[in-house]
Formats: C-alpha cells, sequence, structure tokens
C-alpha cells in the first residue's frame, strides 16, 4: 500500500461520489469520466497496462460521450423541481449500506489467507494477442457479434419512427 | 492489511456508491451510470485477484475483465438508446414518473 494507490483510490472515490450526488446531470457525468480515469489509473497500478488503455479507450472515449449524448438529447440537465433523489432514498441508502458492510466484513475476515504481494507479472500485449486468437478466440468471437448486434440494435431503438404519432 | 485487501475495499466501496445511486437517482441516465460504476467495480475485482493470484501468468482475470469491459460497452450503448426512445414516448426520463408499460 503505497502513496499512489491511495491517492488514485481517493480520486475514483470522489468521482464515483460526485456522479451519484450532484444534481445537475452534465457535472455528473463529468464526475464519471474522472472516476472511470481514476479507475484505468488503478489498473495501470496493478500491472495490468493492457485493460488499464482498454479502460481509457472504451470508458473515458466512449461510453462517457455516449452518456453525454443522452443527457443532451433527452434534456436531462435541467434540475427536477422535486428533488434528484426518488421517494424510497432511504430504503435504498440502508441497502448499499448493508451490501457495502457485508462486503468490507468478508474482506476483513479473510485478511490473513489473501495472499501477500507477489512478483509483478511481466506481461506483454503480444501475450494477450496471442491468447485471444488461441485459447479465447470463441469468447471473442462471441463479444464481437454481440457489440454488432447489441449496436445495430441500440440505432435501432433510439431512431425515429415514421409512422404513428411519434413525430 | 495486505495491498490486496485494500483493492478490494476499494471496490466494494465503489459498488456500494454505485448500487446506492442506482437504487435513489430518479433520472434514468445516472442509474444506468450507477450500474456502469457496479460494472467497474467488478472489473477492479477480477483485475486485482488477477494480479494476486497464484497463476496471472495464464491471463485468466485479466482476460475476463476485458470482456466485461466490452459487454459493459454493449448494455450503455443499449441502456441509452431505450432512455432516449422512452424520452421520446413519454417526454420525460424520471423513474418515479415511469409507470405504465403501455407506450
Amino acid at each position: 500500500m503505497n502513496l499512489v494507490f491511495y491517492l488514485l483510490a481517493a480520486l475514483t472515490m470522489a468521482g464515483g461520489l460526485a456522479a451519484m450526488l450532484l444534481k445537475n446531470t452534465v457535472h455528473c457525468a463529468l464526475a464519471l469520466t474522472v472516476a472511470f480515469a481514476g479507475l484505468a489509473m488503478l489498473y495501470l497500478d496493478l500491472d495490468a497496462q493492457f485493460a488499464g488503455f482498454a479502460q481509457l479507450l472504451i470508458y473515458v472515449g466512449a461510453v462517457a460521450i455516449l452518456v453525454v449524448f443522452a443527457i443532451l438529447l433527452t434534456k436531462g440537465s435541467e434540475t427536477p423541481k422535486d428533488g434528484v433523489f426518488s421517494r424510497t432514498w432511504l430504503a435504498g441508502l440502508a441497502v448499499a449500506a448493508a451490501v457495502f458492510a457485508v462486503l468490507a466484513w468478508s474482506i476483513l475476515q479473510s485478511v490473513s489467507r489473501l495472499s501477500q504481494a507477489a512478483q509483478a507479472p511481466t506481461v506483454t500485449v503480444q501475450q494477450i494477442g496471442m491468447a485471444l486468437i488461441s485459447r479465447y478466440v470463441l469468447p471473442l468471437e462471441i463479444v464481437a457479434v454481440l457489440l454488432t448486434v447489441a449496436l445495430i440494435g441500440a440505432v435501432i431503438v433510439a431512431m425515429h419512427e415514421k409512422e404513428g404519432g411519434a413525430q | 492489511m495486505t495491498t490486496l485487501a485494500g483493492f478490494l475495499l476499494v471496490a466494494a466501496l465503489l459498488f456500494s456508491i454505485g448500487l446506492a445511486g442506482a437504487l435513489t437517482r430518479r433520472n434514468a441516465i445516472l442509474v444506468l451510470i450507477g450500474i456502469e460504476l457496479m460494472l467497474n467495480a467488478a472489473n477492479l475485482n477480477l483485475i486485482a485477484f488477477w494480479r494476486y493470484g497464484p497463476h496471472p501468468e495464464a491471463l485468466t482475470g485479466m482476460m475476463f475483465a476485458i470482456f466485461s469491459i466490452a459487454v459493459a460497452a454493449a448494455e450503455a450503448a443499449v441502456g441509452l438508446g431505450l432512455v432516449i426512445s422512452i424520452h421520446r414516448h413519454a417526454h420525460t426520463t424520471d423513474l418515479d414518473l415511469m409507470n405504465r408499460m403501455k407506450g
């Protein structure tokens, strides 16, 4: 546990908390970007360079932009008059706190059994590529089909309907 | 406390923040953002266990995280498309006001 870890953890937590607590939805999306970037740096801290840069490209690059577009297309940046939290916010908060309590308790209980700092693995992008086209080739193809289907489906779902009264 | 436990605690806290947001926010897009945070917390767990697990050279946890990132991207695209579609029909993204399945 070093200073870098604490700084990155604090940055990620602050980004996540701001994304969930701010009133303006556009500010929430920007805070979400900070949280995603902090997570990418945590991956780099864990010697997972490929996953870290994939996180940067996909989340900070694509998903954050997609969220901003959705907010602007739905006029979601206007703060509603009757608050940003639902009527049952207390129950939701209690559920989340209970989940965190259970997770933290189980982690702290098993601290003695968790392995100590292992040797940093040296994984090159070439190894990852070889694994992707040998052992993990079937999941890779399935993910390719899934992404194609999901993106076409998303466009069709969000597309204007020509017939009927819907504009 | 070991480094692995620190990463697991960070992931647990991030998951709880995302869960709290998904359960309490009224805006559907913010609920999706909460779900994204929960998915990312799970990815952090996968990579932390890969790094401190017994066989990091097998790449299992890393691959799981990469595929999880890809599936989460598909989920975000479909979810936001649905929110835009609902907004076109109901002219709101407030989940407390979405109480009809008929369009």
